[in-house]
């Protein structure tokens, strides 16, 4: 049984010039350059970008899903960070 | 094949861009280290095209509205132009921190403090927002905010008006933010990717910030007769140079050409700032509050107001450093970067020792 020494990566896309590079989804390869062209074979065969980019997966920090009403809570509180909060008299139609 | 290079070393300043004939070997070669470099971020970008070609193709595409993405190719005058006025655009916001944050410990309410809080703290997020995009055209933090603070580089001239009144919170708010965010609704389409989606954040931000500032307008205006003539005077004396923000009449500008062919730029300044104009009056009207322009008048045919002239020696006296608050301003962005270095070093010293630790284990 051959022994697989492959790192996981995250693969993320711009599908369109002018827009953000969105997560793709993930696979497995040798180091960064393997992954970019395993990405651009698995991820965009119908044109689905213009731009790849790939990172070890282990490299990615995330938030815990668990501990996101502690880590989000502090702003649920204040409904005054949003325009809607003021209210504009109907003479002054939009601001 | 001919390839340019454009190459920072480590420090990123750009060292060379340079135009080579390349054999198949040299081209394997240097796309192991473009890759190489793309982690290390040595070498930005390998393009197979004469400098001639590439501007062409440049232009083309920011004539077809596509936008430039910090990889691909770009004269070194658009890149120059582009961290010149991103720069200056970050500058401005975390500078625009100090006039407001004068209020924060005398705003009249517990709901006022909170609101002008979260006011200010927006304005540095947007300063990040846009030092981040700015650092993809290869310059660092750092050396921006060396610029700043010898002057090299500026900021809205504004943030050198003083905040003497509550009032004058309101009408930074309504006014100052006002006329920023019309330069930004018309950023949100400029031609430099990184740019045009920060400012697609901002303006989601911003809005509440105007609002707000038009809030505590309104309560003034329709308070006790003191209160009004708070009101009133804020706005006298923030009017003007809010119309000042957009900088001098296009004639006068000396980059506006260039950047409205690049499509940094997508309005002139004068358009921006006949849209505030044309924008603005309706809302003095409602606050039943006096307009300081005297000479204001709705101009049936051009279907906009036309408006009196604006103070010019005062605009370029104030740029050239003779605004009341010019050297606090600096002095001030001077001493919280001072104070705050052994915050950072502490946690540079913190981030070395769990490395230590964590390599030891």
């Amino acid at each position: 049984m051959a022994i697989e020494k492959l790192e996981l990566f995250e693969i993320f896309i711009r599908s369109k010039r002018g827009l953000d590079h969105k997560h793709a989804g993930s696979l497995h390869a040798e180091d960064h350059e393997q992954a970019l062209k395993y990405a651009r074979d698995v991820y965009t065969r119908r044109s689905e970008g213009v731009s790849i980019w790939v990172t070890r997966t282990a490299d990615i920090c995330a938030s815990q899903e668990d501990d996101s009403e502690c880590f989000f809570d502090p702003s649920d509180n204040k409904p005054y960070r949003h325009a809607t909060y003021y209210p504009l008299p109907k003479a002054v139609d939009n601001m | 094949m001919y390839y340019v290079y454009r190459c920072w070393s480590r420090d990123r300043t750009d060292h060379r861009a340079s135009i080579g004939k390349l054999t198949r070997q040299n081209l394997i070669i240097s796309t192991e280290i473009l890759l190489i470099a793309t982690l290390g971020g040595e070498i930005m970008a390998k393009y197979n095209q004469t400098e001639a070609e590439l501007e062409t193709a440049f232009q083309t595409r920011i004539d077809n509205e596509q936008k430039i993405e910090p990889k691909d190719w770009m004269p070194e005058a658009y890149r120059k132009n582009l961290i010149r006025q991103m720069s200056q655009h970050a500058h401005s916001e975390v500078i625009g921190m100090q006039p407001e944050g004068n209020w924060i410990t005398r705003a009249p309410s517990l709901k006022r403090k909170a609101i002008l809080l979260a006011k200010v703290q927006d304005e540095a997020g947007h300063g990040l927002y846009l030092y981040s995009s700015t650092e993809t055209l290869g310059i660092s933090r750092a050396e921006m905010i060396e610029a700043l603070q010898t002057g090299q580089a500026k900021y809205a001239s504004i943030f050198n008006y003083p905040t003497q009144t509550w009032g004058d919170v309101g009408a930074v708010g309504w006014l100052v933010d006002g006329a920023a965010i019309c330069n930004q609704v018309s950023l949100q389409r400029t031609s430099y990717g990184p740019y045009a989606r920060g400012m697609i954040r901002i303006c989601k931000e911003e809005s509440f910030h105007q609002r707000q500032g038009y809030q505590i307008m309104i309560e003034l205006a329709h308070g006790t007769p003191e209160q009004k003539k708070m009101a009133q005077d804020s706005l006298n004396r923030f009017y003007w140079p809010s119309l000042m923000m957009f900088g001098p009449h296009d004639s006068e500008s000396a980059h506006s050409a260039q950047s409205m062919t690049w499509k940094i730029k997508r309005e002139t300044n004068d358009d921006l700032r006949q849209k505030f104009i044309d924008q603005t009056a309706p809302q003095i009207e409602f606050l039943g509050l006096e307009h300081p322009d005297k000479d204001l008048q709705w101009n049936e045919e051009r279907s906009n107001y036309d408006n009196g002239e604006i103070n010019w020696d005062e605009f370029y006296s104030v740029i050239n450093g003779n605004g009341h608050c010019n050297r606090q301003r600096i002095q001030h962005h001077l001493k919280a970067h001072n104070e705050g270095a052994w915050v950072r070093e502490a946690m540079q010293a913190y981030t070395e020792k769990k490395r230590k630790s964590s390599n030891a284990a």
